[in-house]
């Protein structure tokens, strides 16, 4: 199977089929106790991360908690 | 905690003053700024994460007795705005959001009719809504009306540090709105929020004000005891404003002879 195109903060990105949003984040080296992720423009809860497999043409964000007023 | 406490969305809380993270020079900086601050409800933002590197978080700067009160800060549509505060309650687990939905660039003044909408969405959808609005009385009647848990006008332009530009329409809201009044944005020195505190206030909110400072953390201290004070002030009422003296020394029984007559007493 050939790899999958998606989009994560803005930018294409390419992962393997059969990937989940929890692969996805150990890719990047992101720990996922301090990030939320939006997939497809609803909040993917934490709990599903690692069970969620990611399609082509998924729209994800990623977030974290930054300095603000 | 003292006995003056103040609450918003079953939350209760002593101090009087919510400090923003923003602008500060470091994590250390920003950790003994809120240290000193005393402060006990502390704003974030919520911004995509790098991908490419890893930063120190904010969150190793709060204080862990802290209350997290992540912003809608930068969002420019009730869509956007909506789904910031989703993914911060997904990250910080609170049901608190301190809601923006900005509508000019330069002022960032708030389109307040896009934050009364998102206000109805969120309310609904089980968050307790702290929206940043302009010191306007109607549309603080429409946050209330929609749920929202607190009003937070703005003083002046956020990082402006002009002060309380219209003490009188901030007046006008705390009598005509039974949530509390949180002033947001504008403080840019002591005074300014001792002034907030000192016209009926429940709390003031403020970040350059004390990370613009050239010593932040002294700022935040002088922050704490303007806004303590300025509480203190308001809760005792203060003397009517009047136009002559009035001698605060016995007017009789001055030394010398004849009448005890000060000799520019006002005739009557």
């Amino acid at each position: 199977m050939p790899a999958l195109e998606i989009i994560v903060n803005g930018a294409p990105r390419t992962v393997a089929p059969g990937a989940t949003v929890a692969d996805l984040l150990a890719d990047l080296g992101i720990a996922r106790g301090r990030v939320a992720v939006e997939r497809n423009g609803a909040v993917l809860p934490r709990a599903e991360h690692g069970r969620c497999a990611l399609v082509a043409g998924d729209r994800l964000e990623v977030v974290a908690f930054a300095g603000g007023g | 905690m003292s006995n003056d406490v103040w609450s918003v969305g079953g939350h209760t809380f002593g101090s009087r003053l919510l400090v923003g993270t923003g602008k500060y020079a470091s994590i250390d900086q920003t950790r003994a700024a809120i240290a000193a601050s005393g402060a006990e409800i502390v704003t974030v933002a919520l911004r995509r994460v790098k991908l490419d590197r890893t930063k120190p978080s904010v969150l190793d700067a709060i204080p862990s007795g802290c209350t997290l009160l992540p912003n809608t800060a930068g969002c420019t549509t009730v869509d956007d705005a909506v789904r910031t505060a989703r993914l911060s309650r997904e990250l910080g687990m609170s049901e608190l959001v301190k809601l923006e939905v900005i509508g000019d660039e330069r002022t960032l003044y708030p389109d307040n009719a896009a934050t009364v909408r998102a206000a109805e969405i969120l309310v609904g959808d089980g968050f307790t809504v702290l929206p940043y609005c302009t010191a306007d009385v109607v549309t603080v009647k429409r946050l209330c009306e929609v749920g929202c848990a607190a009003v937070m006008p703005l003083a002046a332009p956020i990082g402006s540090g002009l002060g309380i530009l219209n003490p009188h329409i901030i007046k006008l809201i705390l009598e005509m709105v039974d949530v509390p009044v949180i002033v947001d944005a504008g403080v840019g020195t002591a005074s300014d929020a001792a002034v907030a505190m000192e016209l009926g206030c429940d709390a003031v909110l403020m970040n350059t004000g004390i990370a613009a400072a050239k010593e932040p953390v002294l700022m935040a201290e002088a922050m704490r005891e303007a806004v303590s004070a300025g509480r203190k002030a308001f809760r005792a009422g203060r003397m009517p404003r009047r136009a002559y003296a009035t001698a605060s020394s016995p007017e009789t029984g001055l030394i010398g002879d004849g009448p005890a007559k000060l000799p520019n007493s006002p005739v009557s």
